[in-house]
């Protein structure tokens, strides 16, 4: 059949350019209109807005630029928490890798650090999350995750017949979670603590997949925080109240430890099994241990290298 | 014809429809409006909505995500055997395949963006404005490659019914590379998917370098068995002549993809079981349950059932010619990979957790309405596309028109020649 002209008015396709009516909208006019809308959208949004909505990576901000998020962030909580707030972006010490061992044979399961844990990284209640999770074992068995109980609810602690391993962040050397994340919102900081942007995170989890110990939390709530319960001395990076839709986890306290503390479940810890430090100077705690000690990691054969260590001190 | 006339022109064409097609429409719209609601429910409240939680992080949406990347992979791959062939109506298949390719990614992307705890921050992926992990975030190279597929088999779909609404033949200098390259194209996609998930050292049932070739021996079952219900439909209901001899054909390759796909399977679960290492607990849970739960096991017996039920319709002769039970293949196909690849990939692999805990996972009505809106964009989207590509497809739009001396080439029906 052959090729026809339109007995519709439509004007054949070689007589497209010239015949363009006046006032029709080429494709060229209309591309333009869309990128000048946008770009008038964006330089008539406030300050405040872009600061909130269309803010940059953390890693990305100028030294000002940090100075004014963090202004922002203390005055939200100091309205939301009606009281005086500390929030600081005090960067990785020079000659600090942080460590940490925990004594197997002394932990009672007690779950103390939990708590802790919960009340100085201001965790939300409701929705539960908990960056420590404590496993009970056969003593039988050792550890083996597959009969493992987190659920364990005894009279006392701890029962004959069991042993405790918690477990939370492990600190890796070749995190698993910061290599897949899509955006880079997960990174290890110089001092080789794991930390989390939750102002980029974009919730997708794939991290908490690529996590081989459980260690990362969703808040897939609205994260609830008592105000009597607040603890105000934040670190942008760490225990800073979460927005909902991210995801959290263990940062050895980073609010604490930069500033020379200990983590809280290393100070809440009522029979001492719990040890940090730093791993780059050899007369630390951590360094003796790893040293007088015989020392392994969880899951070793995927070569996470865990900063997190494990020993039978008695 | 400008920008302008072709998009009235198409909407002229889908506001053009009987009784049935409106019903159609209105029953997709209605499902939209349903699923909708219940994710502006899940926007405000959070993921919270939905049955996942910290032990199984991924579920519903992601299972289907991973199914429908299959079925945009398979729909273009078809091209190749049309072309090894001569089936005749090539220009159909491909058009209809790049058709189900642009709808299954919109499905695909939109079950991503139902995914995500924080959609507002879905521009950190935009390259260039966001900050995305390359080259090490395997997600990121997959949400790039999905984003250049659809664009170009939006591309593609868009020249040739822009082209064929004017009775011009395409411009094979654009069209014969693309669609060309749409076909590794389409293996990438799929390939980057599996590794999603064969990347992760600390999830073993995903761990296996056997994951991409199953991907791929399915996307093979399950988008041709879409294709071949929709070639029946067309034969029947337009004038777009696809030989039955071709449909047989697909059908036969179907066989051989399904018999890789159970062949690789079976290939896993023998190293599985007769090693029996701490990574079989999670087949376990699949197919026989453990400590008391059995949530998957009736999902897992059907999509092993359903695919040597497929495999065996479509293996013999007889059966993959007879439309009865050739549609029923299709069907067993259909039901088979839905699970494999769904559920069935997504949920094992989280029970029991890294650290032994066993959450059994059932999605929430919330889940099941936004997915089911996702599928009805995606079929509103083909129904609407093959709206506006039949007539032209069919030659009933040219030949509407007088006929116009000295240029006789370029006709847009199914015996025109190909651009090749």
């Amino acid at each position: 059949m052959p090729d026809t002209p339109t007995d519709r008015g439509i004007p054949s396709g070689a007589d497209e350019e010239t015949n363009a009516a006046p006032g029709q909208l080429s494709r060229r006019d209309f591309l333009t209109a869309v990128g000048v809308a946008a770009a008038g959208f964006l330089a008539g949004c406030t300050p405040e807005f872009r600061e909130k909505y269309l803010q940059k990576h953390f890693l990305e901000l100028s030294p000002q630029e940090v100075e004014a998020r963090l202004a922002r962030l203390r005055d939200d909580y100091a309205k939301r928490f009606g009281q005086e707030v500390s929030v600081s972006a005090l960067p990785a010490q020079p000659g600090v890798l942080y460590g940490y061992a925990l004594d197997l044979s002394r932990c009672i399961g007690c779950r103390r650090c939990v708590y802790a844990c919960v009340r100085e990284n201001n965790q939300s209640r409701s929705p539960q999350i908990q960056w420590i999770r404590v496993l009970e074992m056969e003593k039988e068995k050792g550890i083996d995750f597959e009969t493992a109980n987190p659920y364990y609810n005894p009279e006392r602690v701890p029962d004959p017949e069991h042993f405790y391993v918690p477990v939370a962040c492990q600190q890796c050397r070749t995190p698993q979670c910061t290599m897949v994340c899509p955006v880079g919102a997960t990174w290890q900081e110089p001092d080789g603590i794991v930390v989390v942007d939750y102002d980029w995170c974009i919730g997708c989890r794939y991290c908490m997949a690529a996590c081989p110990y459980g260690a990362r939390h969703f808040n897939w709530g609205e994260p609830e925080l008592p105000v009597a319960e607040f603890n105000p001395n934040l670190h942008i990076l760490g225990n800073r109240p979460r927005p909902q839709g991210v995801v959290e986890k263990c940062t050895f306290c980073v609010q604490r430890a930069r500033v020379g503390r200990y983590p809280a479940c290393v100070e809440i810890c009522p029979v001492g099994a719990r040890k940090f430090g730093n791993l780059l100077d050899p007369e630390s705690e951590i360094t003796r241990i790893i040293r007088e000690k015989r020392v392994f990691v969880l899951k070793a054969e995927l070569k996470t290298e865990p900063k997190f260590y494990y020993f039978y001190g008695i | 014809m400008g920008p302008l006339k072709f998009i009235a022109t198409s909407t002229r064409f889908i506001l053009s429809g009987g009784k049935a097609y409106w019903l159609w429409l209105g029953f997709l719209v209605a499902l939209i409006v349903w699923g909708g609601l219940a994710y502006i429910d899940q926007f405000r409240t959070g993921l919270i909505v939905t049955n996942m939680r910290d032990q199984v992080s991924w579920a519903f949406y992601i299972g289907n995500f991973t199914f429908l990347v299959g079925v945009a992979a398979a729909a273009v791959v078809l091209v190749i055997p049309a072309y090894i062939y001569h089936w005749g109506p090539i220009k159909e298949v491909a058009l209809l395949g790049e058709i189900l390719a642009v709808s299954a990614i919109v499905m695909c992307l939109l079950f991503v963006v139902a995914d995500m705890g924080r959609p507002d921050r879905f521009w950190h992926l935009i390259p260039g404005i966001g900050r995305m992990n390359f080259p090490s975030s395997v997600l990121a190279w997959d949400v790039l490659v999905l984003n250049l597929y659809l664009v170009l088999n939006v591309v593609i779909v868009t020249h040739l019914l822009y082209r064929g609404m004017q009775g011009r033949p395409y411009n094979p200098q654009l069209v014969v590379p693309l669609v060309l390259f749409s076909i590794p194209a389409a293996v990438g996609i799929h390939t980057v998917t599996a590794f999603i998930y064969a990347g992760l050292p600390g999830r073993p049932y995903w761990n296996a370098s056997i994951l991409a070739p199953r991907f791929l021996c399915s996307a093979f079952c399950s988008g041709p068995a879409i294709m071949l219900i929709l070639f029946q439909i067309l034969q029947r209901t337009t004038k777009i002549a696809i030989r039955d001899a071709a449909i047989w054909k697909i059908a036969e390759l179907m066989a051989y993809a399904m018999f890789l796909n159970l062949f690789l399977l079976g290939a896993e679960l023998f190293k599985e079981y007769y090693s029996a290492t701490e990574h079989l607990i999670h087949f376990q849970y699949l197919f026989a349950g453990i400590h008391g739960h059995h949530a998957l096991v009736p999902y897992a017996w059907t999509f092993v059932a359903c695919g040597i039920g497929a495999f065996l319709l479509f293996l013999f002769p007889a059966t993959r010619r007879n439309v009865i039970t050739l549609n029923l293949g299709c069907l067993l196909i259909y039901a088979s990979v839905y699970i494999e690849k769904g559920m069935g990939l997504v949920m094992p692999a989280f029970t029991p957790d890294t650290l032994g805990e066993i959450y059994e996972y059932t999605p929430t009505i919330h889940e099941l309405r936004i997915g089911a809106a996702i599928f009805s964009i995606g079929f509103l989207i083909f129904t609407l596309l093959c709206r506006i590509a039949v007539p032209i497809l069919t030659g009933e739009f040219s030949a509407a028109r007088t006929p116009a001396p000295g240029r006789t080439k370029g006709q847009w029906a199914p015996h025109a020649s190909t651009a090749s």
